[in-house]
């Protein structure tokens, strides 16, 4: 039972990322990627992917260094661990995923400039140990992608009327026959698949968000409300 | 008359007509429009107006009922009939059921209520219907047919119908034809003259049919001005930046040349978004100066637009593009009250 109770307590920075504090719904950061490459589901798991791991290690070594670096520097150096980070992911991506590479193009190396990195290495990594800079890094990175995949879903499906369209540029040849389409003769949406639509997507998913949020207030209104007892006397 | 255009209104209206008599006439109005459309472009122009229509106050009572409304609050005050009627009449003839239900549900929905509902949209929501629908199925956007006046073939009722349900044996390709300003816009060949009489579709002033389309929309938009439900300057403003523009870019017969100004008065949308679209009183500026400066830049911005963007026609573009700035533009030029500061210090800051 402690170690259950323990456990919880180490996983609850994970949701606040995911959910609390999630970096695309609630601090709305990092919207450039997150509206510019999420017209396929592919695209965006791949982007996801990879600023999860960026983010990740570079909380980890901002985490790592924030001892050694003087406050009046700390900017360009948290800069270029990032950048460096990010430019391996990049080389990473060009040996083992070279289309999805090439299809993701700028966005790779403008991980650098995701607000939600060097937000998450000023604000946490910078003033916490390296294991919760690390759980804060995937717990971020993992609502950043959550987002992207379900806003990347959404408009592949109302966009081009497929989903999973692509998906072997990730998972190789095996995944060919993920893509289910839900009609032949599906007129493409163009809307969806232009930025406008992925505005109006992330504002249906914040409504969504808060909807519930406000649903869960109520209820746990209501549960804390004491019943009335009455006493009667005789 | 001029010194109508700086001198404000009462600000108490001493019209005493509610909105749902407002938008009655509006749709009144409409009907001389609405019929020569029906006469040019036959069955399918009607069909999407009743469907339209119909899908407006669906979606109305739907999204009411959503938001906790009793219909009877809102639902009667017609003004879901006039964004679908707008719509109806925007959408081309030979466009499939679910062009219509995208286009009327995107508008009540995103355009109208996501704002607030009746009163409250920064958009005109029948534009930002159309202007949706306009990006994102650029095919279906462009079956309009030809008039009935050049005895080109045109659907009968049934054939019409089936092909509004997709289930007809004859495609709508077979009957669609390019829009005089389609025909315009990617001539770059031919001579003004040599084109009036390479195309079936144009006479000597614009495109058969649609001149006399316009005249009965801007004979309803005059009805509107003598019930003093719409005011001159918008669309004075709008139709005088057209000729002005127009003459600009007129340049007699060669090929290069624009249209005519009577050819860009009378054709497309022109009428319509004049006297119907951007007289909207919510979307557009609000003070005299305001709806003159509105209505001119929606002119400018509609031939523009025509001649040089990737559109045929662009009241809608231009419509939404100016509601942007219909706030700033009451904001200097609304009158202020005696003793109070111009606006170009701005309004006092009201303290919060």
């Amino acid at each position: 039972m402690n170690s259950i109770s323990k456990l919880i307590t180490k996983l609850k920075p994970l949701i606040t990322g995911l959910w609390h504090k999630n970096p695309a719904l609630v601090q709305l950061l990092g919207l450039c990627p997150l509206l510019g490459i999420s017209n396929s589901c592919v695209n965006a798991l791949g982007l996801g992917i990879a600023t999860t791991f960026v983010l990740v290690l570079s909380n980890m070594l901002v985490s790592t260094f924030r001892t050694f670096v003087d406050d009046t520097i700390r900017i360009p150096v948290f800069v270029m661990l990032i950048a460096s980070l990010t430019t391996s992911i990049e080389l990473l991506m060009q040996a083992y995923v070279y289309e999805l590479y090439q299809t993701l193009g700028i966005f790779i190396p403008l991980i650098v400039t995701n607000c939600i990195i060097l937000g998450r290495a000023e604000a946490f990594a910078a003033k916490n140990s390296v294991l919760k800079s690390a759980i804060d890094g995937l717990s971020m990175g993992l609502g950043f992608a959550v987002v992207l995949v379900l806003i990347g879903i959404f408009r592949e499906l109302i966009g081009q009327g497929t989903v999973f369209n692509n998906m072997e540029l990730l998972f190789g040849s095996s995944a060919i026959n993920w893509k289910i389409v839900i009609s032949i003769d599906y007129p493409k949406f163009l809307f969806f698949v232009l930025p406008p639509g992925a505005f109006i997507t992330l504002g249906l998913l914040i409504a969504l968000k808060n909807i519930i949020d406000q649903r869960k207030k109520i209820s746990m209104q209501q549960a804390v409300e004491p019943e009335r007892i009455r006493i009667i006397m005789e | 008359m001029w010194k109508n255009i700086f001198i404000q209104d009462k600000l108490h209206s001493s019209t005493k007509l509610s909105v749902q008599q407002i938008m009655f006439f509006v749709l009144l109005a409409a009907v001389p429009g609405i019929i020569t459309q029906f006469i040019c472009f036959g069955w399918g122009a009607f069909l999407q107006l009743v469907w339209c229509m119909l899908l407006a106050v669906a979606f109305e009572a739907f999204i009411l009922k959503l938001r906790n409304y009793k219909y009877t609050d809102y639902l009667p005050d017609n003004s879901a009939l006039v964004t679908g009627m707008l719509l109806g009449v925007a959408i081309p003839p030979l466009a499939p059921w679910w062009f219509g239900l995208v286009g009327v549900g995107f508008a009540i929905v995103f355009g109208k209520h996501i704002y607030g509902g009746i009163g409250k949209n920064i958009f005109n929501p029948a534009m930002l219907g159309y202007a949706l629908l306009l990006v994102s199925f650029p095919k279906q956007a462009a079956t309009w047919l030809p008039a009935s006046s050049t005895l080109l073939p045109q659907p009968s009722l049934t054939e019409a119908w089936g092909i509004f349900w997709g289930y007809a044996a004859v495609s709508a390709d077979s009957f669609a034809h390019a829009t005089p300003l389609d025909i315009i816009k990617n001539n770059n060949a031919l001579t003004l003259n040599e084109l009036w009489k390479s195309s079936q579709i144009l006479d000597g002033i614009g495109g058969k049919g649609w001149v006399l389309v316009n005249i009965s929309y801007a004979i309803g938009g005059l009805f509107l001005l003598y019930k003093k439900i719409i005011k001159w300057q918008a669309p004075l403003g709008m139709l005088l930046a057209i000729v002005i523009m127009a003459f600009f870019g007129w340049q007699g017969n060669n090929t290069s040349s624009a249209a005519s100004p009577m050819f860009y008065l009378f054709d497309g949308a022109t009428m319509l978004g004049a006297f119907f679209i951007i007289t909207d009183p919510t979307s557009g500026a609000t003070s005299n100066l305001g709806r003159l400066i509105f209505g001119i830049g929606v002119g400018i911005l509609v031939y523009v637009i025509r001649v040089f963007g990737g559109y045929p026609d662009a009241v809608a573009f231009a419509t939404l593009l100016m509601n942007i700035t219909a706030p700033l533009l009451d904001y200097y030029t609304s009158p202020r009250a005696y003793g109070h500061k111009k606006a170009d210090k701005g309004l006092p800051r009201t303290k919060s």
